[in-house]
């Protein structure tokens, strides 16, 4: 358990976008949840700082929310992808795969030699 | 664009906290209800299932937290929050808050109301298109001086000067105009035919002058300004191209000024003519005289200078032009003046704006250094709230927030009240204001007014909190809830006391000031003004009409109107002069002496008066004879000469029966010459503070014509303006179409004539009493404070053995130490003030020794007392009751 990775700053709002893409329609909860199962528990999200992400992503008009009923029959607040909310995650993405190929270049022993 | 939006909501969301804080409520719920239904599932306890989803969750109310400060902006949240809590601080303590906002208020009134009166007069530029290009232009004789123009200078510098766009000249007009009532005599303005176009000015109805209606001989017309077109004619817009009566001559009206045209060279104008002087110069012609203001507007890309240098090189080639000389005072100007015309208007009351500018800014610093005293002293009080608040996690920021947040909300109500009263204060201030205040319709609270008490407001209230709160933001909580509330923290103690030494220095600068101000005014009021202003009545008599042509008729009128007067009940005597003292009046000729032959450079005031003039105004006659009714048209001229006069002219030789050429005389030897029969005492004309006493009388018969506006001046047997309405009815007995103005007593006219520096006190003295006031509490504040806080250790020495009179010592000590160390900081303060107030200060030294100390005795005494109540306190200390107390 102590081997887990803490979210790295910024990349929050990505997974959220992404998990919501992924899985339509879902409340705070389940988004967390769903983010631990995705990193294969390597992740540790302190839930207490999805709300104000989800709190500022819907600031930004990237989600909606909607009170509805949980699969147990519980009242939970559903959050979902606006369009912008779609636009953003596919630039966010690309950039984040983008910044990712460059550091693997740089980490790769062919790298080294150019 | 994400932010801003993000950003709306946010601000939104200050407005819904309620709504917001029900629904993150029930998403945390709901969010612990799915955790704890997993938890469940995986076989934990309810118990443990509820602990683990909390854990998880990081802990509820900081999770709260953190979305609260996300879902809005936790600094305009707080804020809100601080405002209300200081309307509930102040509410709670109404004394207090009282106090604060009234002593703010008197401060932040008082610079506002003087700000409003200085702006238009020294800042505001005027209302004119590119106004900085107006100037005004004066003759700058060889000593330095500057003089009106003659009509010569003008016409010779318009025909040549490529400086300006245009230039113009005018004088005073006062054309009377008879109705169905009593006759109207209006203020007017001849002016040359570019007068508006420098101001920059169109007529809104009908047109300007041009060219050709400023011609000798040329037609009459006549341009109305607004007030009086709509008060006479009834706004009527067929006005243009009829003709109205004024002095008994046909006028066509052939424009109306607008509504907002403010004429600052003569506010009082209501209608204007052409001037229409004779180019050609004729030899004994009104266009010899100095007596024209001249205006110009700068050609755009010409700087002053070279203006100034230009008219100066066209003035000499002027003086070669005209051999002779083309003016009444022989010489030609060394140069011109060029000033901008705003300066120009302000010169004579720009010393005592800035002093009185100087004196409220002064004022407003006492008061807020009142106030910080006294929200110091609230502080000291609420230091255990403070304590409690900073144990519970407020960081110092927010502390101070809160505090500059009351004192910004008390300089608020202050600031309110502040500007209702500087509404008053305006009105006051204009209703003193001496008569030559240029621009006084431009003095009102206005959207700038408001501005600048706003930024005034916000800034006292910054000022006034900023210390208190760091004082309170700085204690150490563990020590403060601790310590018991009564004690004192040294270095607030400090503090007020730095504060109420300053308040006493800035008072005794106050009053200092007014002191020299004060001794100033006394001083002039004890220079005798030669005659005895006492129950005398003056009023000027105007002839009007063609009936009054000849020279012969218009004596005739006076003498009548003379005998009518002195026929009164309670009129001792009466007389006539061409000019009257300390009145504004200024009429003075060339005067040449028999005994200086070929010095043309010897001026007076000329008076052509009624023989019954000087037992009237009790003026002495010193030698020789008084003029008598045989000094009439076809005898010798008869002159009498001032003290001053006579003696500087001829020493020790006897004046009597020396012969000097007067007026339009002087300097032709083809003219007789007049006798000097007598010299009276030295009468002041233009201020009791001038000794511009060189002075020639004669009969009005014996003078070249006789002047058709002449004073009257009546010495009454009672009061003497009590006397007006009958002897006005006695002079239109004889004639009713003679318009009577500017009707005043002596004594009136003696203190108008020194109305600017009275302005200045009047202000000054308030102030000072203002400051006075604020001193005195702030020690008795301080000190009170102190005794109350010390009367544990005041019992303690009482059971000792400490007297009564032992303790009133010591707190009186502890006082007037304050005092004195105030006292010796503001002495500092008033000798540097004092060179500012120079130019309004007469026959005074600005170190006037009785001033000086005339004034510390007064503060320490009022100290003295402000001391003496607390400190008599302290002496009624029971030792037994104060110490059972703890």
């Amino acid at each position: 358990m102590g081997e887990k990775t803490d979210v790295w700053q910024g990349t929050l709002a990505l997974m959220v976008l992404k998990t919501l893409q992924t899985m339509g329609p879902l409340h705070g909860y389940g988004i967390a949840r769903r983010i631990e199962q995705t990193s294969g528990n390597l992740l540790s999200l302190n839930y207490g700082t999805l709300y104000p992400a989800l709190l500022k992503l819907e600031q930004e008009g990237s989600i909606a929310s909607e009170w509805g009923t949980s699969d147990n029959n519980r009242k939970a607040k559903f959050y979902k992808l606006t369009r912008a909310g779609r636009k953003q995650l596919e630039n966010e993405a690309r950039d984040w795969e983008q910044a990712a190929a460059i550091v693997a270049r740089f980490l790769s022993p062919a790298g080294e030699q150019a | 664009m994400k932010r801003l939006r993000a950003w709306m909501v946010r601000l939104a969301g200050v407005f819904f906290s309620r709504r917001r804080e029900q629904e993150m409520a029930d998403e945390m719920e709901s969010h612990l209800q799915l955790h704890i239904a997993d938890n469940l599932r995986a076989g934990m306890t309810p118990d443990e299932a509820r602990r683990q989803a909390l854990l998880r969750l990081g802990g509820l109310e900081q999770t709260k937290q953190i979305y609260r400060e996300r879902g809005t902006v936790p600094a305009l949240e707080a804020l809100g929050h601080d405002v209300r809590f200081a309307f509930r601080q102040l509410r709670r303590n109404p004394g207090f808050a009282f106090t604060a906002a009234i002593v703010l208020a008197l401060g932040i009134s008082a610079s506002t109301a003087i700000f409003s009166a200085v702006d238009p007069i020294l800042f505001r530029p005027l209302p004119y298109p590119d106004p900085s290009r107006v100037m005004m232009l004066w003759e700058e004789r060889n000593d330095g001086s500057r003089e009106a123009v003659c009509f010569g200078t003008f016409h010779g510098l318009q025909e040549r000067s490529q400086s300006f766009q245009a230039v113009a000249v005018m004088k005073p007009w006062q054309p009377t105009m008879i109705g169905r009532g009593e006759p109207e005599r209006f203020e007017g303005q001849r002016v040359s035919a570019d007068y508006f176009r420098v101001l920059g000015v169109e007529p809104v109805l009908g047109r300007g002058f041009d060219a050709a209606d400023d011609q000798h001989n040329g037609p009459n017309v006549v341009v109305l300004s607004d007030t009086l077109w709509r008060r006479r004619f009834a706004g009527d817009r067929a006005i243009l191209g009829r003709q109205i009566t004024l002095d008994d001559n046909l006028y066509s009206v052939i424009g109306v000024m607008p509504k907002s045209f403010e004429n600052v060279l003569e506010p009082a104008a209501q209608l204007w003519a052409p001037l229409q002087y004779d180019p050609s110069l004729p030899a004994d012609g009104r266009e010899w005289g100095h007596h024209l203001q001249m205006i110009g507007r700068l050609a755009s890309r010409v700087s002053r200078n070279a203006a100034g240098n230009e008219l100066g090189v066209i003035l000499h080639s002027l003086g070669q032009i005209y051999a002779k000389g083309f003016d009444s005072s022989g010489g030609v100007s060394r140069g011109m003046l060029v000033n901008p015309l705003q300066k120009d208007i302000a010169r004579d009351v720009r010393p005592a704006l800035l002093a009185i500018l100087g004196a409220v800014v002064l004022v407003l610093l006492i008061a807020c250094v009142n106030v910080t005293s006294l929200i110091l002293a609230r502080g000291a009080r609420r230091r255990s709230e403070f304590a409690v608040r900073a144990a519970l996690g407020a960081n110092r920021m927010r502390l101070v927030q809160q505090l500059l947040t009351e004192s910004l909300l008390l300089a608020a109500i202050g600031g309110l009240i502040g500007i209702l009263l500087a509404n008053g204060g305006v009105r006051l201030l204009v209703g003193l204001s001496p008569a030559a205040l240029p621009r006084v319709d431009a003095i009102r609270i206005d959207n700038l007014v408001l501005l600048f008490a706003l930024a005034i407001t916000t800034l006292v209230g910054l000022v006034v909190g900023l210390m208190p709160a760091l004082h309170a933001s700085h204690s150490d909580p563990h020590t403060s809830l601790q310590q018991n509330s009564r004690t004192t923290a040294g270095s607030q103690q400090m503090t007020r006391r730095t504060l109420v030494v300053s308040e006493v220095a800035i008072a005794l600068v106050l009053l200092i000031s007014a002191g020299l101000l004060l001794r100033s005014i006394q001083r002039l009021f004890a220079i005798p003004p030669g005659f005895d202003p006492s129950h005398l009545l003056t009023m000027q008599v105007q002839e009007y009409g063609h009936r009054f042509d000849k020279d012969a008729d218009r004596a005739r009128f006076y003498e009548q109107a003379l005998q009518a007067v002195r026929q009164l009940p309670g009129v001792v005597d009466v007389a006539f002069t061409s000019q009257l003292p300390l009145s504004g009046d200024f009429d003075s000729y060339g005067v040449e002496f028999a005994a200086h032959p070929g010095d043309l450079s010897s001026e007076g005031f000329r008076y052509a008066v009624d023989p019954s003039y000087f037992a009237v105004m009790k003026v002495p006659l010193l030698h020789g004879r008084l003029l008598t009714e045989s000094d009439r048209a076809g005898a010798p001229v008869a002159v009498l000469l001032s003290e001053s006069y006579a003696r500087r002219m001829f020493g020790r030789q006897d004046p009597v029966g020396q012969r000097i050429r007067i007026g339009p005389d002087y300097g032709h030897p083809d003219k007789p010459w007049a006798n000097v029969v007598g010299v009276v005492g030295d009468v002041k004309q233009l201020s009791l503070g001038l000794s511009d006493s060189q002075a020639f009388y004669t009969t009005p018969t014996q003078w070249h014509w006789v002047d058709n506006v002449q004073s009257l001046v009546v010495r009454t047997r009672g009061d003497a303006a009590a006397m007006a309405p009958a002897i006005r009815r006695a002079i239109w007995s004889v004639d009713k179409d003679q318009p009577i103005v500017r009707v005043a007593t002596m004594e009136n006219l003696v203190a108008a004539s020194e109305a600017q520096r009275h302005f200045a006190l009047v202000l000054f003295e308030a102030f000072a009493l203002v400051g006075l006031i604020l001193a005195a509490t702030g020690i008795y504040g301080v000190l009170s404070g102190n005794v109350a806080e010390r009367t544990r250790e005041i019992g303690v020495r009482a059971a000792l053995g400490a007297s009564p009179a032992n303790i009133l010592r010591l707190i009186l000590r502890q006082g007037m130490t304050l005092a004195a160390l105030g006292i010796a900081i503001g002495l500092l303060g008033a000798i540097a003030a004092s060179r500012a107030l120079l130019t309004l200060l007469f026959g005074v030294s600005p170190l006037d020794p009785l001033t000086y100390a005339g004034v510390v005795a007064v503060l320490a005494a009022v100290a003295a007392i402000a001391c003496w109540i607390p400190a008599r306190r302290a002496a009624q200390v029971d030792p037994a009751i104060t110490l059972r107390a703890e």
